[in-house]
């Protein structure tokens, strides 16, 4: 182990490793909005936003209101599954037929309204869980507990989605609904339906999310601006609606900002990533065009 | 909109008049708050009416806003040459993004996402030097103590005002030119069927990006307007997609196929803005995005043209009403 | 078992069916003849409910289709082969025979109705983990047709099964309809290869820029000079 350590520097050791442990997260964040887009082909500008009225949620049923973690969570997760599902009934439904940068742009209104709803009704004070995890030591490395948990339950979570999606027949019917979605009423499948659960089931995975960014991070209404355009440039670059593209690219960029971050300020991390995009659209401008189907 | 028209001459006169006759300083500074945006929101709808549209552009007004001030603190160069540096740094910026953008037809929502992308960078990258700029604490140009002229900075809001309806009046001139002129058509044809077009001979990628660069250059000066009259600037406010979101919803409520539709829609939003923190004081705090969330969902639903768009169209086609 | 009375039916300002009416009943095979762009196609559309009729009445047993749901018309035991296969090229072959046995009645019957399947298809019971996208002309439309059949349907809706497949396949295709068609199943067959459906069926419509213009036994089709100079070649 210590001549390992040797050869690599131990920082950067732990730079990779902390970079894997947010590529879960934002594997998971990815995975929702990838969801929603692959499915329903539709763009949900305010995921990021939909994260932030998670997070709030759980600071407001565990650190305001006492419910105890184990049943936070999950109200945390029908919460935001719920907003989903409004969200589609409401705003995207109307619009399915109209021009994506029309739903694009009503999107941009829930986001707005989002934001303005939390600073209306929440202030715009950080606010904290009050959780303090310890810290995990490994030699001369340091991670979170925290972040750890959140990796672990960002896997579970996709594995949950993936077994969902191949096990049973709903599964298999948004699978198969996003492949031709003209066809399906000879199945019996109800379109209109479907596109409800997959909406409600994209916001869960934003609930998800939620309880685990609020365990690392103070929440306030425009936290959804630190995460929200990487998740997208992630899903992006991966190929809108590609599950694997998504998977693999959230994992790079969380080692560019994880790196960049170890040689430099947070922020010079995040303009290496926002730069590296723009140089993969130069490059491989395929990653961006492809899309299911 | 003749230009012989004498009523448009007495409309004009008026406005430049105004605020000789009409000096309360508090409307006069939402006037020109009204001016400036609206030249912003004129500049996002040159691009947006043919269906580029972009998430971005708050990314160009930080590009002119910063470039300007920064020029001044730092090395003492004067606006006059400062404003060209920025537009000029905003006009290479748009065509770097906006280049492999339109070459690999890379447009719609994709388009969006790209634009948020940028302006995402020039947020970060704003907050990141906060050593030179601030980051999101803002910045303040440094008051002149020599010629308010050459240093752009004037009290008095009488001079701003007129300078605000100025840059307001070229950005419709500016629409009303490419209205009449071939790259109007060209874009109209690409934005109805791309491919047809390109087949019919039309440059698709050189129409587009003079239309990107000339949006990107007019923001950038919104940006460097704004700074100037507002003496301070900070990443949310100039930046960021916040202001971004703004820029569409005005437009979309005013109707961006229309060339005064942005003015209106700015006058709504800064009305509206005022008027709750008149009304409610720092309790109005979030209101007003509140409803321009709540309206632009619901015009996107109904009424897509605007407001000016959807009168104006009822009133050349009753009969489809 | 199918009654259609008087349908007209087109897409938007177009309309592609002029007042159709034909039947089928149960234990038949019926098909519909005609050139392309006659309307064939929209004429199934229009009984699996992809598409709805503007007037005329559609009725399966007495039931009467028009007012059921798109989604429920399965329910009713119409199972749609579309154009060109449709498949899902992405998933499976068994998970494309799966979504076949979507609705609730057929789930519970999964397991037999999957052999049955692979009975009469063994090619896919070999292919069944391979993505349906990748097979052959051939091999998708027996999927295709083995996905409609998961549902247990009473009629059987084919809608240009030879289209796009060589000779040789399309041979094996209605021999297979054939089979089908001997376990009691009802077919409703549209067709341009003239030779090969009038063979496979009892009755046949001829329909020609949206209208019924003949209908007899095969054995008449075949024998008629209208059908024999236009369509036979002869």
């Amino acid at each position: 182990m210590e001549a390992f350590l040797e050869i690599f520097d131990v920082f950067l050791l732990e730079a990779i490793i902390s970079g894997i442990l947010l590529g879960g997260v934002l594997a998971l964040l990815a995975l929702g909005l990838n969801l929603i887009f692959g499915v329903i082909d539709v763009t949900w500008i305010c995921y990021a936003e939909l994260i932030m009225i998670g997070m709030y949620g759980l600071y407001y049923f565990y650190a305001v209101y006492g419910v105890p973690m184990w049943m936070a969570v999950p109200m945390c997760i029908v919460l935001v599954a719920i907003l989903g599902l409004l969200l589609h009934y409401l705003v995207i439904e109307p619009l399915l037929d109209a021009a994506p940068i029309n739903q694009l742009l009503a999107t941009g209104g829930v986001l707005f309204f989002l934001q303005s709803f939390a600073t209306v009704a929440f202030g715009i004070d950080f606010r904290n869980l009050g959780i303090r995890l310890p810290v995990l030591a490994i030699g001369d490395m340091h991670f979170s507990y925290a972040r750890l948990l959140a990796f672990l339950a960002a896997i579970g979570g996709m594995v949950a989605v993936y077994l969902f999606m191949t096990r049973t027949y709903t599964g298999t019917a948004i699978r198969a609904i996003a492949q031709d979605r003209h066809i399906m009423p000879l199945m019996g499948v109800d379109t209109r339906r479907l596109y409800l659960i997959t909406s409600a089931i994209g916001g869960g995975l934003a609930g998800l999310a939620a309880c685990l960014l609020v365990l690392q991070y103070d929440v306030h209404p425009f936290v959804g601006l630190s995460f929200g355009p990487i998740t997208f440039l992630i899903c992006v670059l991966g190929g809108l609606g590609n599950f694997i593209g998504g998977f693999v690219a959230a994992f790079l960029f969380a080692q560019i900002i994880s790196l960049g971050g170890l040689y430099s300020d947070l922020e010079w991390g995040y303009v290496l990533a926002f730069a590296f995009f723009i140089v993969m659209m130069f490059v491989r401008p395929q990653g961006l065009l492809a899309r299911r189907s | 909109m003749n230009p012989r028209n004498p009523a448009l001459w007495l409309v004009a006169a008026a406005l430049v008049a105004l605020p000789f006759v009409y000096r309360q300083p508090y409307h006069l500074h939402v006037m020109v708050l009204i001016l400036i945006w609206s030249f912003a929101y004129t500049s996002w709808s040159m691009m947006g009416r043919f269906g580029l549209v972009s998430l971005g552009h708050g990314g160009f007004m930080g590009v002119g806003a910063y470039t300007t001030a920064l020029l001044w603190n730092h090395f003492g160069v004067s606006p006059w040459i400062g404003i060209p540096v920025a537009l000029v740094a905003a006009g290479a910026l748009a065509l770097i993004v906006a280049w492999p953008c339109f070459r690999f037809r890379i447009t719609g929502h994709y388009f969006a996402l790209v634009t948020l992308a940028l302006s995402g960078i020039v947020l970060q990258v704003i907050t990141a030097t906060r050593d030179q700029t601030g980051g999101s604490l803002g910045y303040t140009p440094e008051r002149t103590k020599g010629s308010a002229l050459a240093a752009l900075q004037f009290v008095d809001k009488e001079t701003w005002y007129l300078i605000a309806l100025g840059v307001w009046a070229a950005g419709l001139a500016i629409w009303y030119l490419v209205d009449r002129s071939m790259l109007r058509d060209a874009l109209e044809a690409i934005s109805e069927d791309e491919d047809a077009a390109a087949a019919a001979g039309i440059n698709v990628t050189a129409e587009k990006l003079k239309i990107t660069v000339l949006s990107a250059l007019m923001t950038a000066l919104a940006g460097a307007i704004y700074c100037q009259y507002q003496m301070f600037i900070s990443p949310d406010t100039v930046s960021g997609i916040a202001v971004s979101l703004q820029m569409v919803f005005a437009a979309v409520v005013g109707g961006i196929y229309v060339a005064f539709g942005p003015t209106v829609g700015a006058i709504i939003t800064i009305l509206l803005a005022e008027i709750l923190r008149i009304g409610f004081g720092t309790k109005a705090v979030g209101w007003d995005n509140l409803v321009y969330g709540v309206l632009l969902i619901v015009f996107i639903i109904f009424l897509p043209k605007g407001i000016l768009g959807s009168l104006l169209e009822r009133l050349k086609s009753p009969s489809k009403h | 078992m199918l009654d259609l009375k008087s349908v007209d039916a087109g897409y938007g300002t177009f309309q592609a069916l002029f007042g159709v009416s034909l039947d089928v009943k149960a234990g038949e095979a019926v098909g519909v003849i005609g050139p392309n762009g006659a309307g064939k196609t929209t004429l199934m559309r229009v009984i699996s409910g992809l598409i709805r009729p503007r007037t005329g009445t559609i009725a399966m047993e007495g039931v009467d289709v028009v007012k059921t749901p798109a989604h429920r018309i399965i329910e009713l035991g119409i199972a749609h082969v579309p154009e060109n296969r449709r498949l899902f090229p992405r998933l499976s072959v068994e998970d494309n025979l799966r979504m076949g046995a979507y609705i609730k009645g057929a789930r519970s019957k999964f397991g037999e109705r999957l052999d049955f399947v692979f009975d009469l298809f063994p090619r896919l019971k070999e292919r069944r983990n391979q993505l349906a996208g990748t097979m052959s002309g051939g091999e998708q439309q027996m999927c295709a047709i083995g996905r409609a059949l998961m549902s247990d349907p009473k009629l059987l809706l084919l809608d240009e099964p030879s289209a796009g497949l060589a000779p040789v396949v399309v041979q094996q295709v209605f021999e297979l309809v054939k089979r089908i068609r001997s376990g009691g199943l009802t077919v409703l067959i549209v067709e341009q290869n003239v030779q090969q459906v009038l063979h496979a069926v009892d009755r046949a419509y001829l329909l020609e820029a949206g209208t019924i213009r003949i209908s007899g036994t095969s054995a008449e089709l075949l024998a008629s000079d209208t059908i024999k100079q236009a369509y036979l070649g002869v």
